[in-house]
């Protein structure tokens, strides 16, 4: 690898040929401010648009200032970031962004977690010199999941990126030009009509408040306050290892007591477990898996506990609908559950029954509309908060989250096992399918229960794992454009694989749509990662087909694993969508 | 699976076209002009036809339509009035000319006259600047053009 030599401020500093001077400068400890530029080099996306020209430095010998996030570094380059004509360059770049910037920061719902926010005070912005024209637009609330409110753009392409390249959903493309430019769906579609798949990883990038999610809190606050409702939640795995980062603990903190508890002190009349119902999905999986490898059904299997991953298939690959698992997504299954045999088991009326599922995604609350997911005509799941609105509401009840002690989940939909926990992470559910479904075929104890080639921040991952005799190919891939390349293959009949896990964001459930913002720090997501697998470590039971919870039910009340009611209960089927 | 509300003949022309196509997605731009020859303007599904005909998001396709003026997603009328707008033509007063157009055209919204027979489009500067002011209607140029002269040009076009 050929170095550069540079100077940056006076700093010498030797780095790789086609570094940028941001990078370079990282090296020697000087900070650029950047707004538009986004690394996420883990999963393989960099948004280099260089369209804020809030990182402009001053290079001796040029003329102009230059963009440090989009210029490469040259053998004896002189830079200076800190020159009063740098400084007041990129102050203006933030004043002119402001002039079409609505500031009503106050009340906005990135208040304090705006980047455009947090800049224009790193900068010392204190007054908005241009007056000019603003853009309005028609907010877009038609989907269940994403709200738009272009007032807020700013332009900085990172949702563009994310969705055409990383995701290859291609939902957004800039559209007219000049002032009149905006991101938008073909045809200035509302976003309902598109094949936006909701993983709201474009929420996740946006600097502002361009891009948030359509929030169920007040609906959850009503639910909560009225007495003739029974209202239970149930918590995905994700969100016991971020929610901590929203009042100040460190990345990766597992905060899961605390979690139940902080839910009891809000209202929840019983506190469960998303992961009760990953349990019941790897049982299903599981067997569903077994009867298409003996049998001779379609492979590979794919998983489909992912509603964004699903709603991706359905528009993009419309051929292969039959080779997903038809197992609903754990959640649901909780709200079948829950309506049917807790209602049951409790002796209460479903009707009165509340479901709220926290959740890290965005595609959940799509999901809960979906009409083949209702359980005669009624919603399985009535209502769907992030890991952020839940924060919210702590905030908003004045829990003071770090000092509760830790509480345990209510029985009997709160138990779980390792192996459920693990679906929060990109591999879990395929490991926690391995488990069981090894144990089921050759009728032996699997001694170490862990698939470490299945786990990590690879796009693409597989294992080979031998069971009586056969060699069963597993493939994983997280991030939609890892999934698409999967099902490329599968089409061309190319694909080598028994079993396939997919999950639409990058990193798996850990780096939802719905959890706390990192802007593009994924050690964040690392940590959370590790969380997961240490939760994991930290159960007694390991394996979903030993959660005693889950088999008692099976014995009381559905019968036989892939059996009639099971089937009436717990699977569904998919349907071909348009691309557009 | 896709169903688009296009005239058959014309849509079959258009494949064509895109069918002869070595490369497509390179070739979007040419594709647009060529789809608008055929069908007048870009609705929506010729476009949508265009972007999975090619392997394109339709965003992007949307995107490009909307980008340059020259495209149009509206009907037009049978024949193009173009006048430009350019410096020159500009302070010759095309605006005036331009208005002398929709006044005898009764055109109040939109670009396109009610019966359907005239599009008024402006473009900027047509490299014909020794002319200015200049009105181009369906390729043909008319210079230095004057208010009165307008009534005049609409009458040759009106009668076919």
């Amino acid at each position: 690898m050929n170095m550069v030599n540079l100077t940056i401020n006076g700093f010498k500093v030797s780095v790789p040929e086609g570094t940028s001077i941001l990078d370079a400068a990282k090296k020697v400890n000087v900070h650029i401010p950047t707004l538009c530029y986004l690394d996420l080099h883990d999963i393989k996306m960099v948004n280099r648009t260089a369209s804020c020209r809030v990182c402009v430095v001053e290079v001796e010998g040029r003329r102009n200032l230059a963009p440090a996030c989009a210029t490469e570094v040259t053998e004896g380059m002189v830079v200076k970031t800190d020159t009063l004509r740098a400084i007041k360059a990129r102050r203006t770049m933030v004043e002119l962004l402001l002039s079409d910037h609505p500031t009503d920061c106050l009340v906005c719902e990135k208040n304090t977690q705006c980047q455009l926010q947090k800049l224009a005070a790193d900068l010392g912005v204190r007054k908005i010199r241009y007056k000019g024209k603003m853009s309005t637009y028609p907010k877009d609330s038609s989907s269940e999941s994403i709200y738009r409110n272009l007032d807020k753009c700013i332009m900085c392409r990172r949702c563009e990126t994310m969705c055409n390249e990383v995701q290859t959903c291609n939902v957004y493309s800039a559209v007219d030009r000049g002032f009149e430019t905006v991101v938008s769906p073909a045809f200035g579609l509302p976003m309902i009509d598109t094949q936006c798949t909701f993983c709201g990883q474009c929420v996740a990038v946006c600097p502002t408040a361009a891009l948030t999610q359509i929030s169920h809190v007040a609906k959850v606050w009503e639910a909560l306050s009225d007495p003739d409702k029974f209202v239970i939640v149930q918590t995905a795995p994700a969100i016991r290892v971020a929610l901590g980062e929203k009042f100040g603990m460190e990345p990766g903190t597992i905060v899961t007591g605390k979690m139940v508890a902080a839910l009891r002190r809000l209202g929840f009349d019983k506190v469960f477990d998303t992961d009760f119902a990953a349990d019941v999905t790897i049982l299903e999986e599981a067997h569903e898996f077994i009867d298409r490898l003996q049998n001779g059904g379609r492979l590979p299997i794919l998983t489909s506990c992912c509603p964004s991953w699903v709603k991706f298939i359905e528009h993009q690959f419309p051929d292969l609908l039959d080779i997903p698992s038809t197992c609903k997504s754990p959640h649901i299954m909780f709200g079948t559950i829950a309506k049917t045999y807790l209602a049951d088991k409790m002796g209460i009326d479903p009707e009165k029954i509340v479901v709220v599922s926290v959740m890290p995604c965005l595609a959940k609350k799509y999901e809960v509309v979906r009409p083949e997911l209702q359980h005669e005509g009624k919603k399985n799941v009535d209502l769907v908060i992030t890991t952020r609105e839940l924060a919210d509401m702590l905030l908003e009840a004045g829990i003071d989250f770090a000092s509760l002690p830790d509480e345990d989940f209510d029985n009997p939909l709160g138990e779980s096992t390792g192996a459920s926990v693990i679906f929060g992470t990109t591999g879990g559910v395929i490991e926690a399918a391995l488990r069981t479904a090894y144990e089921w075929l050759t009728n032996e104890t699997l001694e170490d229960v862990e698939f470490h080639s299945v786990r990590g921040l690879d796009g693409l991952k597989e294992a080979t794992v031998n069971i009586n005799g056969e060699e069963i190919r597993i493939g994983v891939a997280h991030g939609l454009g890892n999934a698409r390349k999967l099902l490329e293959s599968i089409q061309k009949g190319e694909s080598r694989y028994h079993a396939i896990e997919i999950m639409a964001c990058p990193g798996g459930c850990i780096d939802g749509g719905g959890q706390p913002y990192h802007f593009g720090n994924l050690e964040i997501v690392k940590k959370r990662m590790e969380a997961i697998y240490t939760e994991d470590r930290n159960k007694k039971i390991r394996k979903s087909h030993e959660n005693p919870e889950v088999l008692k039910m099976y014995k009381e009340y559905i019968g036989e694993v892939g059996g009639e009611k099971a089937h009436e209960l717990l699977h569904t089927h998919y349907t071909k969508r348009e691309k557009i | 699976m896709a169903e688009y509300n296009l005239d058959h003949d014309k849509l079959k022309k258009l494949e064509t076209y895109i069918d002869n196509l070595q490369e497509k997605e390179g070739a979007l731009i040419n594709i647009l002009h060529e789809a608008q020859d055929i069908f007048g303007y870009l609705s929506k599904d010729v476009q949508l036809f265009i972007a999975r005909k090619c392997g394109i998001p339709a965003a992007k396709v949307f995107g490009v339509v909307t980008f340059y003026s020259y495209f149009t997603m509206e009907p037009r009328g049978k024949h193009v009035v173009n006048i430009c707008m350019g410096t020159a033509c500009f302070v010759k007063g095309a605006d005036k000319i331009l208005a002398e157009f929709k006044r005898l055209l009764d055109i109040k919204e939109g670009n396109m006259s009610e019966d359907g027979m005239f599009t008024i489009d402006t473009l900027r500067c047509v490299g014909a600047c020794g002319l200015a002011p200049v009105v181009i209607v369906d390729g043909k140029v008319y210079g230095r053009v004057k208010v009165e002269d307008v009534e005049g040009i609409i009458k040759e076009y009106k009668q076919d």
